[in-house]
């Protein structure tokens, strides 16, 4: 009998200096698995999730994608489970040591009695999408996960608005030491809460309170730039007046833009004229009671996050099109 | 679709694929979720849930059922709500459930 040669095609998966061999009909959830690589999984199956990796320089498979987030798949983000390699590809796993780049602080200022606002230079141009964030790190090694307030810009420069905790230890150190031409260590973007030139129409609901105002400046910043026509209603809430910030900025942006609506909400005693008294919850659901169609970012406390994205969901908005960043969850 | 496509393939086509796939599915977990928490009845059982992973897991069981491909992982039906029976999870909830799930259907 005459022998057949079979030309298979084995592709290679990098991980930082590693690389490894993906054989035929081996997923590269199961070609890690066999190369013993610290990977998290579950299903196997393209369900839970619990293996999403990243392909930073090529797209991965459309089907690696399936049931992803659509702002997940910009970033090339895959299911290790469901991939069955096209290319030789470079993995990034989720918890993989990060890419550190170091930046210089060139602003160094305070918005209002308790928010610092940090704006970081960079050599070189710094991708991102804005409303994702990174981790700054102190000289010793602790990190904390900061957003990104502004939008990827000419010069190279990232702004955060840091609120200063109570024993905060990072907090505390970039409000009382760092300052302006210090050097910080600031890893590569995370994240999936931001705003994609899509659907320009549709209507945005921006909702944040405190700092949680960061990332929203930077989405609102970024569909404007883009021309989204649709109405745009950002919500931004605290307590007290005073932990509210860039009040007379939105507004002037609100006179320059008829679809862009910002409405301040305090839910202290004391509220002046031109600001909403109430939760933030409550003021936005009673003012938007139907939002069908419409795509939501949510930013600021935990508690608030989490009853909005139940809330917008009743009230018309797609699970798919409700986006919000959980790391804002540990202020400890 | 040409008419002799159609002719070949409705028989073998799953009801997954006749009811329009992935993003009708999509739809009707959103509409189905959304008609079970708003309901008095059964909603407390749901407090705890994450939302999002609720609403994958209910995907991939739809899309199960249906006879789509088949990636539901989740837990025995059993063992997944023994915590809810704890809770008082009787057939009344279960069919209050089921009322949502068929409207949800007939209205996606």
């Amino acid at each position: 009998m005459e022998s057949v040669l079979t030309v298979v095609k084995m592709y290679k998966l990098t991980i930082e200096d590693n690389t490894y061999n993906c054989k035929p009909d081996e997923t590269v959830l199961d070609a890690l698995l066999r190369e013993n690589v610290n990977i998290s999984y579950a299903c196997k199956k393209g369900t839970c999730h619990s293996c999403v990796v990243r392909s930073p320089d090529i797209l991965p498979p459309e089907v690696a994608q399936a049931g992803l987030k659509n702002t997940l798949k910009k970033r090339n983000h895959f299911l290790a489970c469901l991939c069955h390699p096209e290319y030789d590809m470079v993995i990034k796993l989720p918890d993989q040591s990060e890419f550190y780049t170091e930046g210089i602080i060139v602003v160094n200022e305070l918005l209002n009695r308790n928010t610092l606002l940090l704006i970081i230079a960079f050599k070189n141009a710094f991708e991102f999408n804005a409303g994702q964030f990174v981790n700054l790190q102190r000289p010793d090694g602790l990190t904390r996960s900061y957003s990104i307030a502004n939008t990827q810009q000419e010069s190279n420069t990232l702004e955060f608005h840091i609120r200063r905790l109570p024993n905060g230890k990072f907090s505390e150190w970039l409000h009382d030491e760092l300052k302006t031409g210090d050097t910080i260590a600031v890893s590569e973007p995370r994240g999936h809460c931001f705003y994609l030139p899509e659907r320009s129409e549709q209507g945005l609901l921006l909702v944040g309170t405190g700092t949680g105002l960061a990332p929203l400046a930077g989405i609102l910043t970024d569909a404007l730039a883009h021309g989204h026509s649709g109405p745009i209603y950002l919500f931004h809430g605290s307590r007290d007046l005073e932990d509210l910030y860039r009040i007379n900025e939105m507004r002037r942006l609100a006179e320059q833009h008829q679809n862009f609506h910002y409405i301040p909400c305090l839910s202290g005693k004391h509220v002046p004229e031109g600001f909403r008294h109430g939760r933030v919850n409550d003021i936005v659901l009673a003012s938007l009671p139907d939002l069908k169609g419409w795509r939501v970012f949510l930013c600021g406390h935990p508690d608030m996050v989490k009853q909005m994205k139940t809330m917008t969901f009743l009230n018309g908005a797609a699970s798919a099109d409700i986006y919000a960043d959980a790391f804002l969850a540990t202020p400890s | 679709m040409t008419d002799t496509q159609d002719n070949n393939t409705t028989i073998s086509k799953t009801l997954y694929e006749r009811i329009g796939g992935e993003g009708a599915v999509n739809a009707s977990v959103d509409l189905f979720y959304r008609k079970v928490l708003n309901d008095y009845r059964i909603n407390r059982f749901f407090d705890n849930s994450d939302m999002d992973k609720q609403i994958a897991k209910q995907k991939a069981f739809f899309t199960m059922t249906f006879g789509g491909p088949n990636n539901y992982t989740g837990g025995d039906m059993r063992d997944a709500h023994a915590r809810l029976v704890k809770m008082g999870l009787d057939n009344s909830h279960f069919d209050a459930v089921m009322e949502h799930l068929g409207t949800a259907l007939v209205e996606g």
